[in-house]
């Protein structure tokens, strides 16, 4: 019992960096209805970028997050603006191939700055300490994890939901014509999506750092993909459902580990892609969408 | 106030519109009719920046503003109701209201206004808080009229506002769009239901495949037998 919840402890910090990381996957593909196939590579440059101002600027764990996120949501406007925003009206492979041109070029364009060896994030930059919850041990650093994924996703709910830019960027999602007659700036407002969803995969990196201390340049491949695989699991589009999608592919990933199936641990989340293909291609948050006339 | 001179549009190789002129005057209601392909959201479309005309011009009070964007074209006071309400499903009523409003910064002027078309939408009062996807076809006409209104448009245009609605309710929607007029907005609407538009508008023109092919006051047109075999049932 007590490993099961020590596993569950485990994956609901491994979902939680799922979820921020699908939460831009998710709300990229509802504005602009692209699978941003560089998104995991934004999650690395985070990574790289809180490691080097821990370790060259000798800062602390949260003015690290903040330059981190801040760095990635420029980075990400950046990308939209050059690689995508012309391609807008292109067919949709084009711009998906450009997505994976994107990605490409950021991961040996890293390897290509700095070289492919892997650094070890230090891990002395928050106290390690290990909590007792009911006789089960948890590390301050999930707790941390925990306490910054939840605050960076009640903050983005609440931008969505009551911010002028969040409800422009509502209206974008659901329908970009009509967001123009009201007004919105349509280019500016999937810009600061971007800059959002950016962020967020840069804080990601820099929880990931922390948690897994070995970061290296095409560490954003495997997360990235898994966390593409949770906004499809909880409804591509569907901001709840990138956070419950994060969250479920990391518990299960971990409960599948503790039964002893290790090995399997990778393949699972594409097992769980398949299922929810067949099965529910809307995600588990997704409703059949009805054409209204 | 609004004046169309020579417009040419193109969906890619389609020519769309064909040399289109046209004029409205402060106050008037004026109402383009025409089958359905003629062109008429096109020309719509054009005006409220959503589609660049490839050639012609477009003056709204005397400043050339074709090929500006949208946003630009809202800023200075035209609001664009368009087919089929494209209202945002997923958001409440109140905030389909506030987004009408998005360009506005007066936080007294848009109160006023919230209860202004509150006043003329009684329903939508009811259903505030309501997901505006769960309201019916003639609620969610409503409410893409208030959303347009919450700009303080000067010339308000309306693609086909009574497009599958019951009778009754198609009633009610015209009595609003002459109460709206009445209270100094000028209006351009767009309708294939041609006898009801006649009967609130001053004057009209005729589109056809991209073509002006008729224009006059109401009366004239109602009388003309071309115009009543083609659109008015040929009673
Ligand atoms: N997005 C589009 N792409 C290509 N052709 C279009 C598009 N929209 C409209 N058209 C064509 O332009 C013509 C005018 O359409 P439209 O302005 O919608 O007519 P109406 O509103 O009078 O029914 C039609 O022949 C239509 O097929
Ligand atoms: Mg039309």
């Amino acid at each position: 019992m007590e490993q099961f919840i020590q596993q569950l402890v485990n994956g609901i910090s491994l979902g939680s960096i799922y979820a921020l990381i699908a939460l831009g996957y998710t709300m990229v593909y509802g504005i602009v209805k692209l699978i941003n196939f560089a998104h995991g590579d934004v999650f690395m440059v985070g990574a790289f970028i809180g490691f080097y101002s821990i370790t060259i600027l000798d800062l602390g764990f949260f003015p690290a997050l903040l330059i981190a996120m801040t760095a990635c949501a420029i980075f990400g406007v950046l990308i939209e603006r050059i690689a995508y925003k012309p391609l807008r009206n292109a067919t949709r492979i084009a711009a998906l191939i450009t997505a994976i041109g994107v990605s490409l070029f950021i991961e040996y364009g890293t390897i290509y700055i700095r070289g492919a060896q892997p650094e070890a994030y230090p891990n002395n930059i928050i106290p390690l300490k290990s909590l007792d919850l009911f006789g089960v041990k948890i590390s301050s650093q999930s707790v941390l994890i925990l306490a910054v994924s939840l605050f960076l996703m009640i903050l983005l709910q609440f931008i969505v939901h009551k911010t002028k830019i969040g409800k422009a960027m509502r209206a974008v999602s659901h329908d970009m014509d009509a967001a123009k007659l009201m007004g919105i700036n349509v280019n500016n407002t999937i810009s600061a999506t971007f800059a959002i969803g950016s962020a967020l995969a840069g804080a990601a990196g820099v929880i990931f750092g922390m948690y897994y201390t070995k970061i290296e340049p095409l560490m954003g491949i495997i997360p990235g993909l898994k966390a593409f695989v949770a906004a499809v699991l909880g409804g591509i589009g569907i901001i709840p459902g990138a956070m419950a999608g994060g969250l479920l592919l990391g518990v299960i990933e971990s409960l599948v580990s503790a039964a002893g199936f290790s090995l399997w641990r990778d393949g699972v989340a594409f097992v769980v892609l398949i299922l929810i293909l067949i099965f529910r291609p809307a995600g588990l948050f997704g409703k059949n969408v009805r054409e209204k006339v | 106030m609004l004046k169309i001179n020579d417009i040419n549009v193109y969906y890619g190789v389609i020519h769309a519109l064909k040399g289109v002129s046209l004029e409205i005057n402060q106050g008037e209601i004026v109402t383009l009719i025409g089958a359905n392909g003629a062109g008429k959201s096109t020309l719509l479309k054009t005006i409220s920046g959503l589609l660049k005309p490839k050639t012609g011009e477009i003056l709204f009070e005397n400043e050339h503003v074709a090929g500006k964007v949208a946003q630009s074209i809202v800023k200075r006071g035209i609001s664009h109701v368009p087919e089929g309400r494209r209202v945002f499903a997923n958001m409440s009523v109140e905030e389909n209201l506030e987004l009408g409003a998005y360009l506005r910064k007066d936080k007294k002027g848009i109160k006023e206004d919230f209860e202004k078309v509150y006043q003329l939408f009684p329903r939508l009062l009811e259903r505030k808080k309501q997901l505006s996807g769960t309201l019916s076809g003639g609620e969610q006409q409503m409410l893409a009229m208030g959303r347009a209104l919450m700009a303080r448009p000067r010339l308000l245009i309306l693609d086909e506002p009574s497009m599958g609605l019951a009778p009754l309710l198609v009633k009610t929607i015209f009595r609003i769009i002459e109460e709206i007029n009445q209270s100094g907005t000028t209006i351009l609407l767009v309708e294939q239901n041609a006898n009801m538009a006649l009967s609130i508008a001053d004057r009209a023109y005729v589109i056809e495949t991209g073509k002006i092919v008729a224009s006059g006051t109401s009366a004239e047109l109602s009388q003309s037998d071309q115009i009543r075999n083609a659109y008015l049932g040929g009673h």
